[in-house]
């Protein structure tokens, strides 16, 4: 029962979302459309979900004192520290529990929520994602060989559209004459996107659109199971 | 007050990306700090917008103003419940209830529309007239397109071996493929840089006045 | 290898930010050429009517900020000032604030556009797919209200939106997943909208193949230097445009590391024959 109902609860949903494609009206078409808002509502509890989980997780972390433990006191506050002030003086212009929150916001310039949010969440990701400039270019260094045919053309593709994305491209190759203009940086890079690249990216996208779609029947007729999990 | 306030946001934007970027030398208790209060922001946030922007508004509100006409949303509610006994080991069980809601419906929106787009419509684009038209780069163009695409389809065929013909044709792809993956590399080196440049264009514009933003 | 591979890549680190850090600060102003594909982002946007309604959905976070906020910019001060309303979402529960930022940014320009009738912020919503699917055929059922609280029955802009119909186009500034994949599946192939977009160079190659005769993605703005090229195109330049001289110069360190990475790895393969022998 606790694996036969959900798997019977895939098939259905699964099955009503394809018939309604071909018979929009009633009542597959209400049914699907249903299912689309009831799918929403799930979601935001699926986040919920999320973000308790993290919760509960560190505060095993804590309570065990495992390693780095006191890094994962800061996250529970940093967390419980947001939620209170969204919840308690709402963000933008949505009221919280209580209110607006007229004199904190007069004095921030902004709510505290969104001022956390602007002056040091938006900091911290950015930078964190920034860092990857360093690594992709150090990875350059090390990494990028040509040994074989197939790197060969990797490499050279990889400088062409690089070459192609910058103001230089346009440089080097601007003083060829029109009959030449098609061996100009910045329309060789274009071309390669163009053509070859988005060929090999199709090739991609067919393939694994074939795949999800297997799976997505896999799925449905319940002979794929993992997502129930355990006993 | 308000001047003090966004100065002061100033700052701490540029501390926290200096505690950040203080990593590329060495993992520090800076860098540790501020990862962790990273997370437990994120999670605020993304907590705080979840219940203000779904579940108050698709769900609160449309079964207190008017449960007569939306009586049905209580299904929903009651299977979203259900997902958050997940936290509780005894009761993990009960969340493949509403999961089984969540895979069918996305597997049966997913059978549809990568059918569809991701299959038909790119099947079609490929069956193209390369020689209509225009210069003869787009001829090239567009039959390395067409060649490209079937080849790379059939190196993706693993169940028979790559040999004879379906070797050859298997071997352009790959070709094609390097070609696809080395401008991939091309767009996210620049993609990377991008963000560097974000970060510099804050620290020297914003903190440091260096630069016009 | 010898010396150069005991190099501690913190100096290549060091290298880096140089190249990226003097460019900003010692602008050179190099021309930039626009390509096909933006163009075809721009025509979609010019060749709408004026009170037409348009749909951007902001499916990004602080981290895609650099490339996709300046043409999210560039792209909605077009719209505002082809006399376009605008109807924003967000995928991304970060997009809300993405969204807010950009008004806030352009709206002291266009002091007669007003929130409810010529721009609405309509929030964030999860689901991906099956959310834009379900706005496809009950929009007002999707968002019941707007991110402030009001009411969608009360906002002039969203009279007669029922579904994606009324909407002129869609434009979904994307880091990754939901964006602009999914509009395209939805929007377009569904239920045959025009939409285009705006992603970062990650997502770039991968939304390729939807440029095509059926038009699945019209036009396609990929990373910086197409957010460069727009604001060339708008006669409006900004942070991308001055940001494209230090991508030049850190493009070409990279090309120099992938050079000597080659050179020293062939000298090395060449002393080892040599030696073995």
């Amino acid at each position: 029962m606790k694996r036969k109902i959900p798997l019977l609860i895939t098939f259905t949903v699964g099955i009503i979302l394809i018939i309604s494609e071909f018979i929009p009206h009633k009542p597959f078409g209400q049914l699907s459309g249903e299912l689309e808002i009831w799918f929403l509502i799930i979601s935001g509890f699926a986040i919920l979900l999320g973000q308790l989980s993290l919760f509960k997780v560190n505060i095993i972390k804590i309570r065990y004192k495992q390693h780095d433990w006191q890094f994962y006191i800061v996250t529970l506050a940093s967390f419980v520290v947001m939620v209170a002030l969204g919840f308690l003086w709402g963000t933008g212009r949505s009221a919280g529990l209580l209110g607006h929150g007229e004199v904190i916001t007069n004095t921030l310039g902004y709510k505290p929520f969104d001022y956390l949010f602007n002056n040091i969440y938006q900091h911290l990701q950015a930078t964190m994602f920034s860092l990857l400039a360093f690594f992709i270019a150090s990875a350059a260094y090390r990494a990028f060989i040509g040994r074989t045919v197939e790197s060969n053309l990797l490499l050279a593709s990889a400088v062409l559209v690089m070459l192609g994305n910058t103001t230089f491209g346009s440089l080097l190759t601007g003083w060829l004459p029109e009959s030449l203009n098609f061996l100009h940086l910045p329309k060789v890079s274009e071309f390669i996107m163009t053509f070859p690249t988005t060929a090999g990216q199709r090739a991609i996208m067919i393939g694994a659109g074939l795949g999800i779609i297997g799976s997505s029947l896999r799925i449905i007729l319940g002979i794929e199971r993992s997502y129930l999990g355990g006993e | 007050m308000e001047q003090f306030f966004a100065t002061l946001g100033i700052w701490l934007g540029a501390i926290f990306t200096f505690a950040i970027f203080s990593f590329l030398y060495k993992d520090n208790p800076f860098y540790k700090t501020a990862e962790q209060i990273f997370v437990g922001l994120s999670a605020g946030y993304w907590f705080v917008y979840t219940v203000f922007s779904i579940l108050i508004p698709n769900l609160y509100d449309p079964l207190i103003q008017n449960f007569s006409v939306n009586w049905i949303k209580i299904i929903p509610a009651i299977l979203g419940i259900m997902m958050l006994m997940r936290l509780i080991p005894k009761t993990e069980w009960i969340s493949r209830f509403p999961i089984s809601v969540v895979i069918g419906t996305t597997s049966g929106v997913f059978f549809l529309r990568y059918l569809k787009s991701d299959v038909l419509n790119q099947l079609t684009a490929t069956m193209i007239n390369p020689f209509v038209g225009e210069s003869w780069v787009m001829v090239v163009g567009k039959i390395m397109l067409i060649v490209g695409t079937i080849s790379g389809v059939i190196y993706f065929y693993f169940s028979k071996k790559h040999t004879g013909a379906l070797g050859v044709s298997a071997k352009i792809g790959i070709y094609f493929l390097m070609v696809s993956f080395g401008a991939a590399f091309g767009y996210t080196a620049m993609a990377r840089i991008s963000l560097l440049i974000g970060r510099l264009q804050f620290l020297l514009g914003d903190w440091l006045g260096i630069i016009q933003p | 290898m010898g010396k150069t591979k005991q190099l501690d890549r913190r100096w290549l680190f060091l290298l880096i930010f140089l190249g990226v850090a003097l460019p900003l600060i010692f602008s050179i102003g190099l021309p930039l050429e626009t390509t096909k594909n933006v163009q075809m982002v721009y025509d979609l946007v010019d060749s709408m009517p004026k009170g037409s309604k348009a749909l951007i959905s902001f499916d990004y976070d602080p981290a895609s900020m650099p490339e996709l906020h300046p043409m999210a910019k560039a792209v909605v001060k077009h719209c505002f000032d082809k006399e376009i309303d605008l109807i924003f979402t967000a995928m991304w529960p970060m997009g809300v604030k993405m969204a807010d930022d950009i008004i806030d940014q352009l709206i002291e320009d266009y002091p007669d556009l007003e929130y409810g009738e010529n721009y609405v912020n309509l929030g964030f919503k999860a689901g991906g797919m099956i959310t834009i699917q379900s706005m496809g055929k009950n929009f007002r059922e999707v968002f019941p209200k707007d991110m402030n609280g009001n009411s969608i029955d009360e906002l002039p802009i969203m009279d007669g939106i029922n579904n994606f119909s009324n909407i002129g186009f869609i434009f979904s500034l994307s880091a990754g997943a939901p964006g602009i994949k999914e509009w395209v599946q939805i929007a377009h192939d569904a239920y045959n909208r025009p939409t285009s977009g705006g992603c970062t160079g990650v997502s770039a190659p991968a939304m390729l193949p939807y440029i095509n005769e059926q038009h699945q993605l019209t036009g396609l703005l990929a990373g910086l230097k197409a957010a460069a090229e727009y604001e060339v195109l708008i006669q409006t330049p900004g942070t991308a445009t001055s940001g494209m001289d230090a991508q030049s110069i850190a493009h070409l360190i990279i090309i120099i590391f992938i050079a000597v990475g080659n050179i020293n790895y062939w000298r090395n393969k060449r002393k080892e024959k040599k030696g073995g022998k």
